[in-house]
């Protein structure tokens, strides 16, 4: 219905881009945007493509529209098969017909991040302008560009009011930023085991893997795409880095404690001794197929700049100030990755705001991944914030 | 009573909150007396509970409820903030009774407290007779593992808001569900519910 009406984009990555890179050449649900997008930067992009995936139908009165934000090397295929790893949606248990985020009754939409590599505009785009792929010339973008992309794309199609926008991770940071900045479109927010701001280890964790893919000489500066090398080695070190803060310790030792990969005894070298090496060097290797290296750069900055409080003079109540907006935020015990107390932090301003918050720590050996996990605890009261008051 | 199946405290509390007020309920629970205040009264409440199995299933019953601690998390709210503050079966609980009431008076310029009178008769009865901390039925845990750290009484209380120049507006005393005289509760009241304001 909608969406026949927009200008659907048939084939996203030329010839070239798909040879330039080794991600496979697929195609994405997209509309180009009808506006420029400015972004927070002061550059803009002119006619931005967004890729988006949507399920459930839109109801007479379009109020029925959820908006998922994803995480940094999530996607828009939240229930639907991805198209390049043929696995299912990364929420498939949760979004679906009868699920906890009803598709029956609900119209959910996700949308790939600006900056990104799955069909939304990003560094490994053709620039209009010189008809190669922008590499290192893309701008700089924020978790603030990514949800006015999201916003731009919602009112293309015609949606202009969100009866819930949910995230977890990097979505619950856009999720915030929803509700900060169109708190007349959102009737709730759910954030999930997210942050207000970056902190300094956030931001030294990226600093490493971004410091990975620049020092691999595949990387060219960022113009690897025409080249037939890809950073393999330095993306794969990223993910690795990376991955470890999505886990726990805890989770870890049961998972993989000392035990050896496929030997009985230790080689005394450098090889994949332990299953925990392998795990690793498997999650590494496997990213680089489904994602590009410079979009790891851009969103990981993206990320790093992330302060909700930063344009408040540090006040991060002033940035809920009145906001008519219902907060529900989910943290888990065992991620260090972005902590209880950072959810408490945000509870904190959102009482001083006098907004109306909900908040619970619940408990999960898995880490910051917990929220990708099966939690039926947290299934449950996600359907209870979804459904409160409807 | 305004909400039936509500236990005796909650029910009195609930008939006395104002339509419409903003309440914050310390202690919530599952949220049962927040749900009977926002179906029967429209009030804005929201609620702060320490357990998180708790809080998850009030968020259940779309209810704006915080995990916490009133001992700690009392501080991050506002001076004024609400109209009323409710705190219920909790205050024994925390570590500093004395602090946490001046933290209810300055959310809200009036609170309820409700407690387990420890100066009941079969409390009495079971520390002169028998020597040993008192098993009841509101005090039903032995004392090695009763979250009750700070067991008070009716007369006990009074002393507390007359030390502190804070103002009884009400107080109630339930025996069971049957109210019992201001002249017999420090004996018979099993609970005590006091409406405090700033004085």
């Amino acid at each position: 219905m909608l969406r026949s009406a927009l200008t659907r984009l048939p084939h996203p990555l030329s010839p070239a881009q798909a040879m330039a890179t080794r991600l496979q050449p697929v195609r994405h649900n997209q509309v180009e945007l009808d506006r420029p997008l400015p972004l927070d930067s002061g550059a803009v992009l002119a006619r931005p493509t967004i890729a988006y995936e949507c399920y459930g139908p839109l109801n007479e009165a379009r109020d029925n529209v959820i908006l998922i934000c994803h995480a940094l090397t999530m996607d828009q295929y939240v229930a639907s098969t991805h198209p390049v790893t043929g696995k299912p949606g990364w929420w498939s248990k949760v979004v679906r017909p009868g699920g906890v985020i009803d598709t029956d009754r609900y119209h959910v939409v996700c949308a790939n991040v600006i900056g990104s590599c799955l069909g939304s505009s990003g560094p490994a785009s053709i620039d209009p302008a010189t008809g190669v792929p922008f590499a290192m010339t893309f701008p700089v973008v924020t978790i603030g560009d990514m949800a006015r992309a999201q916003a731009m794309l919602l009112d293309q199609l015609g949606i202009a009011r969100l009866h819930a926008v949910i995230g977890g991770s990097m979505g619950g940071m856009q999720a915030l930023t929803w509700a900060a900045h169109y708190p007349d479109r959102v009737d709730r927010a759910l954030i999930i085991a997210s942050a207000a701001r970056h902190s300094a280890q956030n931001i030294a964790f990226h600093e490493v893997g971004r410091q990975a893919i620049m020092a691999d000489p595949d990387w060219q500066g960022g113009d690897y795409y025409a080249s037939g090398r890809v950073p393999v080695k330095g993306l794969s070190v990223a993910r690795m880095a990376a991955h470890i803060t999505y886990l726990s310790e805890a989770g870890l030792t049961e998972k993989f404690g000392r035990q050896l990969q496929d030997r009985e005894a230790k080689t005394f070298g450098f090889d994949a001794d332990f299953q925990v090496e392998s795990y690793l060097r498997h999650q590494g290797i496997s990213f680089v197929d489904r994602f590009d290296a410079n979009s790891y750069l851009y969103i990981t900055r993206a990320m790093d700049y992330f302060d909700l409080a930063d344009p408040h003079g540090g006040r991060l109540a002033d940035a809920f100030r009145q906001s008519p907006v219902r907060f529900g935020l989910v943290s888990f015990d065992s991620d260090w990755l972005y902590p209880t107390s950072e959810s408490r932090r945000i509870v904190q301003a959102l009482h001083a705001a006098g907004a109306q918050a909900s908040f619970v720590e619940l408990s999960s050996p898995f880490g910051h991944d917990a929220f990708l996990l099966d939690s039926p605890e947290m299934w449950r009261l996600m359907a209870g914030f979804i459904e409160a008051g409807r | 009573m305004s909400a039936p199946g509500l236990r005796p405290d909650l029910a009195l509390i609930a008939a006395q909150v104002p339509a419409g007020a903003r309440v914050l309920d310390i202690g919530c629970g599952d949220g049962t007396l927040m749900a009977a205040l926002r179906d029967a009264k429209a009030t804005d409440v929201r609620g702060l509970e320490i357990d998180p199995a708790n809080v998850a299933a009030a968020m259940e019953r779309g209810l704006a409820v915080v995990q916490g601690d009133a001992d700690r998390d009392l501080a991050d709210y506002p001076d004024d903030a609400f109209d009323i503050a409710i705190l219920s079966q909790t205050l024994q609980t925390s570590r500093r009774p004395d602090r946490v009431v001046d933290e209810l008076l300055r959310i809200a310029p009036r609170a309820f407290v409700s407690f387990p009178n420890f100066a009941h008769w079969r409390v009495r009865l079971a520390l002169l007779w028998g020597g040993r901390m008192p098993v009841t039925r509101l005090l039903p845990v032995a004392w090695y593992e009763t979250p009750n750290i700070h067991h008070v009484t009716v007369s006990d209380f009074r002393d507390l808001v007359a030390a502190k120049n804070i103002a009884v507006e009400g107080a109630w005393y339930l025996n069971g569900d049957k109210p019992t005289s201001d002249a017999a509760a420090s004996w018979r009241a099993e609970h005590a519910i006091f409406l405090i304001a700033r004085g």
